[in-house]
């Protein structure tokens, strides 16, 4: 809730005109109109980096099903831990576990692993810079239920943490590409999950693409913008630039999965590359995620070109139906065309 | 909740000899910064030179030796404490004593696992050791590795919900691996801990959330090899907790009779005047 919000105290909220929508269930997947769709692939992925490393096991805090564990958890019960609804036990538990070896991913929300047990991953596990896998469900605005569940400031709190890798993947391929890279990774990791049905949308765009730890990859040139953009937000960038084409605007779209550590190098070059305006989109606050990271960059590099960023904004966000908050928010293909469209 | 009632053999010297070697040991490392949580290590001297010489199963030359059992400092500012053990153990130089707290030591005043040999874990943000001694307890088992976790821990910690957590979730896994050691001196930062916010009834909590808890005289030397035995022998599935009431400065009686702080004060002559006491008292 902002401050102009709360003059609206225990009134309905502006919603976009037209039908009213419904807020779906809190575990909605994100299905977006014409990409196929893959169930649980986090979950899936993970049972078959399991069956190639002894060393992995699963845990959670009660969210399995909200997080596509059960699929581990129903076929490998005894590499399964199911913690209860105690996330600090979850992280400091998992940090035991990695002590004795093993691989934990530990699984719940976002907004719980980054507010309520920030100080067991800081010191239980980076600190100590054990391969704890963290992955959360609900990452920035994914769910119409609110503040409660709506992380939309996570990517910040984690990016502040040393020793924190930070991957927000864009689609079913990215997922399922990472968990072998992260489970091999000696580090600790904190990604951010799409679950349930999820779009392939990468390699529609870029058939041979495949999600690489640390690396950010072009899927779509263009001499006119230059979006860098990670999460979910990559698919949107997508559409957006096929809005645009039909206009003759030519979007070029870097997609960064790993937000920390950044691929510095290419992001350099092609931002410096010089006639483009640049835009970072994120599916979280512009406090402190991808684009104050990239803008960073550039300014301490002494690359500058004209630069915007779209996120959600420093606020606690309204509860409703996901599409109309995309709608609110503008994170919708139209919406990301008309705002690049306006700045040219 | 079982009560131990252990029978009044003589003292066991060689532990008493120990006990008074770390607490020695302590005072020469408050000595060298002046200052120090010296409370507490002469407090809980007595309980690390049972864990150390009669309890636990180590290789002090080989400190990750994967056969050990894991003994955990969930409360870090106890680390002088534990230095002092582990020095008297051989697994840290005592030439090394002169260093503690001081730049490019490995004894640094609150303990971390990346700096000391034998320091399991990172402790000091209280309240987590007993969750990561659960996932150690739950990997041990994975590994078919028999041996114990201990995890010592204070009253003050008692107050962090996640002590709760990790009670509960050692009591549910069934964690017979897994000995909770509780430093029951009634201090923490602002007062004494039953009147900043009291853990009792300590033991009918610890029983509740299902865990088999003794409740000795941690000053007893034969009171607590006693419980450790005691612990270690339960059969019953369940994690263990022996709560230790101890009392702070024990073995430099005009430190004992101060006002008990959190951190004692001990004036720059004093470390002197209280390495000659304890040594008036050196056991046989």
């Amino acid at each position: 809730m902002t401050r102009d919000s709360m003059a609206r105290k225990h009134q309905p909220r502006k919603a976009p005109e037209g039908p009213r929508a419904a807020t779906s269930a809190m575990i909605a997947s994100l299905e977006a109109e014409g990409y196929d769709t893959v169930a649980a692939p986090f979950g899936h992925a993970l049972v078959e980096a399991a069956k190639a490393d002894g060393r992995i096991v699963g845990l959670t805090a009660d969210l399995s099903k909200y997080t596509d564990l059960h699929v581990f958890a129903q076929a490998m019960p005894d590499r399964f831990y199911q913690m209860g609804m105690a996330e600090a036990l979850l992280m400091s538990a998992a940090a035991g576990l990695a002590r004795e070896g093993f691989v934990p991913f530990a699984t719940t929300y976002a907004v719980f692993a980054s507010r309520r047990a920030y100080d067991f991953i800081a010191m239980a596990i980076a600190e100590e810079v054990l391969p704890v896998k963290i992955v959360c469900a609900l990452p920035g605005l994914t769910t119409g239920y609110g503040p409660s569940h709506q992380a939309t400031e996570d990517l910040a709190i984690f990016r502040g943490l040393p020793e924190m890798t930070i991957i927000d993947p864009c689609d079913a391929d990215d997922i399922a590409g990472m968990v072998p890279q992260i489970a091999a990774h000696p580090g600790p990791v904190y990604a951010r999950l799409l679950r349930g049905r999820v779009p392939r949308v990468l390699t529609r765009w870029k058939p041979d693409y495949r999600f690489a730890l640390g690396r950010a990859q072009m899927i779509r040139e263009g001499g006119d913008v230059l979006v860098i953009s990670t999460g979910f937000m990559t698919m949107r960038a997508l559409d957006a630039a096929a809005l645009l084409a039909a206009d003759g605007i030519e979007v070029a779209v870097l997609h960064v999965p790993t937000v920390k550590p950044l691929d510095t190098a290419t992001i350099l070059a092609e931002a410096g590359r010089g006639g483009r305006l640049v835009v970072t989109a994120e599916n979280h606050t512009v406090v402190g995620g991808l684009g104050e990271a990239v803008a960073a960059l550039l300014l301490t590099n002494g690359v500058a070109p004209a630069f915007r960023m779209i996120g959600l904004p420093d606020a606690f966000l309204e509860a409703g139906a996901l599409p109309t908050l995309h709608e609110i928010y503008g994170l919708t293909p139209a919406l990301v065309a008309e705002r690049i469209r306006g700045w040219l | 909740m079982t009560e131990t009632r252990p029978p009044r053999a003589a003292a066991n010297m060689s532990l008493a000899l120990r006990a008074w070697n770390i607490r020695r040991k302590a005072l020469r490392m408050g000595a060298v910064q002046g200052q120090g949580y010296i409370g507490q290590a002469l407090g809980i001297a007595d309980v690390l030179a049972a864990a150390y010489f009669h309890a636990l199963d180590h290789r002090p030359e080989a400190p990750d030796w994967e056969g050990r059992d894991r003994f955990l400092l969930s409360i870090g500012h106890y680390a002088i404490a534990l230095y002092a053990a582990l020095m008297e153990a051989g697994v840290l130089p005592e030439e090394e004593l002169e260093t503690y707290g001081m730049d490019d030591s490995r004894m640094p005043m609150s303990g971390m696992a990346s700096y000391t040999p034998g320091m399991e874990i990172t402790g000091g943000s209280l309240g987590q050791g007993l969750g990561i001694a659960v996932g150690m307890a739950l990997g041990l088992k994975r590994k078919g590795n028999p041996a114990f976790i201990y995890n010592l821990m204070s009253d003050g910690e008692l107050g962090e919900g996640s002590t709760w957590e990790a009670a509960m979730g050692a009591a549910h896994h069934r964690l017979d691996n897994l000995i909770a050691l509780v430093d029951f001196n009634n201090q923490q930062a602002d007062d004494r801990s039953t009147a900043v916010l009291s853990a009792e009834p300590v033991t009918a909590k610890f029983a509740a959330f299902g865990w088999h808890v003794q409740r000795v005289d941690g000053n007893d030397l034969d009171a607590v090899v006693a419980a450790f035995d005691s612990a270690r022998a339960v059969e019953a599935p369940c994690p263990r907790a022996i709560v230790f009431d101890t009392r702070m400065c024990r073995g430099v009686p005009f430190l004992e009779a101060r006002e008990i702080t959190h951190f004692v004060r001990v004036e720059p002559d004093e470390w002197a005047k209280a390495l000659a006491v304890l040594d008036e008292g050196r056991p046989e």
